[in-house]
Parts: C-alpha cells; structure tokens; sequence
C-alpha cells in the first residue's frame, strides 16, 4: 500500500485569503439573488436561459473534475496498479469539482425549494436526458465522498470504520467509472434538443461520444496540469515517470476525437463554416487546433518526457476540450429574434467564488490529509 | 482472472461496435407520434388577421397577466414586443408599410405555443411539471413539480416557454390553450374573442381540413369562414388572400396542434424552416440505442464490480 502524507504546512497563505476575498463577493450576490430573483444578478434570458452558471461550472467544470474518473478508468479497468499514486490527488479534485457543480445548480435552477421533485417516482421523468444527467450527477458526488472517505478517516485514525468500508469499496470504484461515462455523455445529448439554435459546427448526432471523449482528454489533462502545479507550487519533485506513461495514451485519444468531429461535420456539409472567417468558424478552428497541437507535441515519446512540453501540452488539451464544452452551450447557440447573452459581473463573481472555493478546499486538504504520496529522502 | 477481464473487455468493445454498426446517429430515431384522439387547437390565418390585437386582452385578462409596456415613460397601453413571462400571446407584424400580405408589404403572425404533437418540453422537463393531456393534446405546466431549470426554454424549437426572471419564486409560463376554459366546455379566449375568425379554434382534424380547403380557394373571390370555433354556425364573407401554399406546423418537427397560413413565406413571419422528424425523436432514439433501457449500463457495472473485486481481492 502507497504512503500518503499530508503537507503539513501553513493554511493562511496571501493565496487562500485572495481566494476567501472573492469567496465573499460571490456570496454577496448569491444572496441578492434569492432575494431578488436570477434577474437581479444574471444576464440570462429567455432566448439564453442557461449562461455560464451551466456552461462553466457544471458542464466545463465536471468535465475538469473527470481527474478521478479518468485515472480510475486506468488503475481499476486497465489494471495498471503503479498510477496509483495519482489516486488521491485526482479523486479530491473531483470530488471538489463535481460537489461544487452541484451547490451551483441550486443557484441556477429558478425552484431550487422543490429540487427533490426531481427524483419524487411519480414526477421523475425517465425520457429527460436532465433526469439522467442530476440522477447520475447527484450520485457520483455521494459516491466521490465513499471513495475519498478513507483519506479522511486515516486522519482521523478510524481504522476500524475504515477497515470496514474498504471491504464494500468496490462497489463505489464501479460505480465511479460508471456513472461519469453515462452522464459526460449524456451532457453532449443534451444538447441535441436544441436543433437548428445550435449551430451545425455543434449540433451533431455524435453529441454524446464526443462529451465523453472530451470528459477523458480533459480528465487527463487535469491530472497531468495539477500534478506539475502541485510539484511546483509545494516545491515536490515531478512524478515524471508516471505522467509521460499516461501522456502516451493522449494522442490516440485525440486522434479519434479529431476525426470524429472533422468528419462528421463535413459528411453534414457544414465544413465551409469553419472557414468563412466568422466568430463560431474561428472558434471551431481554434478548438480543433488546440487539440491537433497537444496531438503533435504527445506524438513523440521524447516530448512526452519534458516538463515543459507536458504543461504546454495538457494546457492545449484542458483549452480546446473546455471551449468545446462552452461554445456547444453558449457560443454556438443561437435563439434567433435577437436575443443576445454576455454574463454580467455579479454573474461571473458567482462563478469566481465557487472556483475560489475549490481553491482553498485543495490547499486546505493538501496540507491537513494524508493525500499526496509520502517523499523518501535520498 | 486475467482471461476473464479481457474477456469482458472484448465484450464492451464489441457490443460498442454493435451498437455503432446497428444504428448511427442519423437514423437512430424514434417513430413520430400521432395525433391525441380529442386534439384541439387553434388555426391562425395571416391573411384574415387585421391585427387589432383584442386576442392579447383577452389572453391576459383570461390567464389573469399585467399589462406590459414597451415604453415605461408613457404607459399608454398594452404594447409587449413580443412574448414574455407577462405575454403568453403576441401580434407581431413583419413590415410596415405597403399592401398587406405581400413580401414587399406587410402581414400578422401570432405567436404562442403551438402544442407540438412530439413536444420537446415535455421531453425535457426531468419533474414532469410539462405534460401532454393524452386525450386533447393540450401542452400544460403544473408550478408544483417544476424546478426551474429551464431546459424546456433551450429545447422548444418556438422559444415559447418564458421564465419570471425578476422573481424570487419563479414559474415558467406558456399558452396552456386555456386550458382551464376548456375544462369548463369554452374555447380558448383568443378565438373566442378575435372579431374575423383568424385565430379559429377547433378539433385539429376539422381544422387541417379547413386549412386544406382555403389553400384551394381563388384568390380575390368571397367565400365563408367560420368564426370562434370551427363547430360555430357564426361564418364571416372575405375575400380569399394569396395563400403560400403551405399549413405551417401540420409536419413541422412531427406536426403541432396549432396551424398556420400566411399570404407570405413563414420564414418572414419568424417561423423557421423545420425537419419534419422532431429533434426529439433523434435524442431518445440515441439514448435508447446508447441505454436499451438501462439493461447496457446494468451489464457494465456487474463487469466492473466483478473484476474489481476480484483484483481488490488478490491485493489482500
């Protein structure tokens, strides 16, 4: 079994009190918003009824939280037992990113009061994709908290309650590759139902595989990204060998994603959009670029080994997946009659707060859990 | 063990291939629905509209909605711009000037929910607060199992559904074909009230009929139209208007329960030109050759649990 430690070092850094600063903002509006109503605080309306509330922080940011289950998918499905110290890192960000989708939701939906509604058999709809997306979505926080929970109680020397947990935590690990499969996926067809608002660079019958092929690059990327992060940031050496094994499955991955979304838009015949030089045929360039450059630097297994070109690479991938994910919600939707949609500043703070949020919790846990692996001095 | 999980994984890729190979998006979709047995709904003719509007009062007074003013600094009257969480029925006119019903000139439209046959808000909705009566066909929304979340907004194809933005405890609201009238045998207040029988309300079969008959009428001669309601003996003497020829919403998305016919083309009246397979038949199609009904998620989650036990076993 892995040695994890915990960092130990000081919590009240100038980073955590800026993050608790804006924290603070966000739940100035937050307040006005209950009280005031989504108007007050939100640029949404109702040719764009969803912003960035859903685009970013549920859509995009589940997709960044995919550090777990992507990893999971490796170490439980692949069997490959040596990535395992990534485990715990992955599964915290994860468990942060989706528990904080989730709170923001509350946010968003207009009756947050009868949210439970939702799951009342007699009013479920089991046809709505969204019922599938919460089902899954709310269970896979409950089931991050399972898998997380053991961290927690080596902390607090629950061995026994430990003990006993770790005799049913497979179920959890299953249903932890389960579930985001289903709902990453079903993100995508979502979407679908919007027909010709969405733009035809967008809209597309492969909907769902892409969301979920994107789920995993991003997923992977996040690993890759806050494992370089966190070496730097807590002054640890580079877990290298590991990253530049798992970078290695990233270009095939994105060669399929390239095809896929290229072709599929051509044999449709909207390929011309991409190049007519307008603001969606850029973005869908941009995109596809992005992912064709982490392509190309992955490619060769000498880049795979420098620090830097890993960093530039899982940039490239975290950017192009999540301006996917973005502009199939927002940018590439378009109501007609009019409408137009730009998140106001009280909007975005909300959002800044729960990213604030994430912020302080990892660092927080970082150096109070046993979550990254423990050093050996040489 | 080891054979075993490979086995497994086999299985997964080649039910994925399967799966791929069996359907592709494009024709993974669900057969279109049919025509409620009791439907009713309303057919607008742009051609009859003079666009005085007494169908926006009537709506109001009869879904009990304020006045809207598009100007607050001289609240004259009622003048929404278009539909709203206040408006659940609006006259929009394209053009201004010129000879009415003419793509050079000008023409009506009325705007509300059309009571699609395949309603993608009913879909949508995850608590079933959008639902479809089976017998009339008539799409209502119930406070009481809604959460807000507004997917019914992104997925209507008309941009009906509107949210109170600036309410603490929000509702979606929409035409519901006072459905409320209906229940106590009247017709929606709209018809009731529209002086020359363009909003006409009636069995939806009666009233394709209708649309049929008047797209074979000679532009220019008088003939009959029913006012109100289809089954009224009250009928008006126009004179007929140069049809497109074409009954907006009868195969739109899978057809509605409102209809439409216009002396201009629907896409200047701010109706798109639409498949005639509703965008949510091609989801659920998707989603039930990805699920078949749970039972593939079910067979993968007992290929996991088994394999990872087996290897969280061997680790002890």
């Amino acid at each position: 079994m892995q040695e994890r430690q915990a960092l130990g070092g000081k919590v009240l850094t100038i980073p955590f009190k800026v993050c608790a600063a804006i924290v603070l903002i966000g739940l100035f509006f937050i307040g006005k918003r209950f009280i005031f109503g989504i108007g007050s605080v939100s640029n949404m309306n109702d040719g764009y009824p969803w912003g960035i509330w859903i685009a970013y922080d549920v859509v995009v940011g589940t997709a960044l939280a995919c550090a777990g289950y992507s990893i999971a998918l490796i170490v439980y499905v692949f069997n490959k037992g040596e990535y395992s110290p990534l485990v715990r890192p992955a599964l915290m960000t994860s468990m942060f990113g989706y528990t904080l989708a989730g709170i923001s939701v509350i946010f968003d939906i207009g009756r947050y009061w009868q949210a439970y509604n939702i799951f009342l058999p007699w009013l479920s709809n089991l046809h709505s994709v969204m019922f599938e997306v919460a089902l899954c979505i709310g269970t896979y926080i409950l089931v991050l908290w399972m898998e997380f929970a053991p961290t927690m109680l080596e902390k607090f020397k629950a061995d026994e309650l430990k003990v006993r947990l770790n005799r049913i935590i497979f179920v959890f690990i299953a249903l932890g590759i389960l579930l985001p499969t289903m709902h990453q996926s079903s993100l995508g067809t979502m979407m679908l139902m919007a027909g010709h608002k969405l733009s035809p660079l967008w809209w597309s019958g492969f909907l769902p595989l892409l969301f979920l092929i994107t789920a995993v690059v991003i997923g992977y990327a996040a690993v890759i990204f806050e494992s370089l992060v966190a070496a730097i940031a807590f002054k640890r050496p580079m877990e290298m060998h590991l990253l530049s094994k798992i970078s290695a499955l990233m270009p095939w991955l994105l060669g399929l994603y390239l095809v896929v979304r290229i072709e599929d838009v051509n044999l449709r015949g909207y390929l011309p959009l991409a190049f007519d030089g307008g603001l969606l045929g850029n973005l869908f360039l941009l995109e596809n670029l992005l992912f064709l450059a982490a392509l190309l630097i992955l490619a060769y297994p000498n880049n795979r080994q420098s620090p830097r070109l890993l960093f530039i690479a899982s940039c490239a991938m975290l950017l192009g997946g999540s301006m996917y994910r973005f502009n199939t919600y927002i940018v590439g939707f378009d109501p007609g009659t009019g409408w137009q949609y730009f998140p106001s500043v009280p909007e975005l703070f909300i959002t800044f707060g729960i990213i604030a949020v994430e912020v302080m919790a990892y660092l927080w846990f970082d150096n109070t859990l046993p979550v990254l692996p423990r050093l050996t001095r040489a | 063990m080891k054979i075993r999980r490979r086995d497994f994984l086999k299985g997964v890729a080649a039910s994925t291939l399967l799966l791929a190979a069996e359907q592709t998006p494009a024709q993974a979709k669900r057969a279109r629905k049919d025509l409620p047995p009791n439907a009713v709904g309303i057919l607008y003719d742009s051609t009859l509209c003079v666009g005085c509007k007494v169908c926006e009062h009537a709506c109001k007074q009869a879904n009990n909605k304020p006045v809207e003013h598009t100007n607050p600094k001289e609240p004259m009257w009622d003048n929404p711009q278009d539909l709203s969480a206040n408006t659940l029925n609006v006259i929009k006119r394209y053009g201004v000037e010129g000879q009415k019903d003419t793509v050079d000139g000008f023409a009506f439209i009325k705007r509300h929910c059309m009571h699609c046959l395949d309603p993608a808000c009913v879909s949508a909705c995850p608590a079933s607060a959008l639902v479809k009566n089976p017998e009339n066909g008539v799409v209502t929304y119930n406070k009481k199992a809604c959460i807000g979340c507004r997917y019914c907004q992104v997925a209507c194809p008309y941009n009906i559904p509107k949210f109170e933005w600036d309410s603490p405890f929000p509702e979606i609201t929409k035409c519901q074909l006072c459905a409320h009238l209906l229940a106590k045998g009247g017709i929606s207040a709209c018809c009731a009230a529209c002086p020359t029988g363009a909003s006409l309300f009636g069995p939806v079969e009666k009233l394709r009929a209708e649309a049929k008959r008047r797209l074979g009428m000679k532009p220019g001669e008088y003939y009959d139209f029913p006012v109100a309601n289809i089954d009224s003996t009250e009928v008006q003497q126009h004179r007929a208007g140069g049809y497109v020829q074409h009954v907006y919403g009868e195969r739109e998305l899978g057809g509605s329960q409102v209809l439409y016919l216009a002396g201009v083309p629907f896409a200047n009246l701010g109706l798109p030109d639409l498949p005639e397979d509703s965008y949510v038949a091609l989801a659920d199609g998707i989603q039930y050759a990805i699920y078949k009904g749970m039972v593939y998620p079910l067979v993968v989650l007992g290929g996991l649990i088994y394999i990872i036990r087996n290897r969280e076993e061997k680790k002890e």
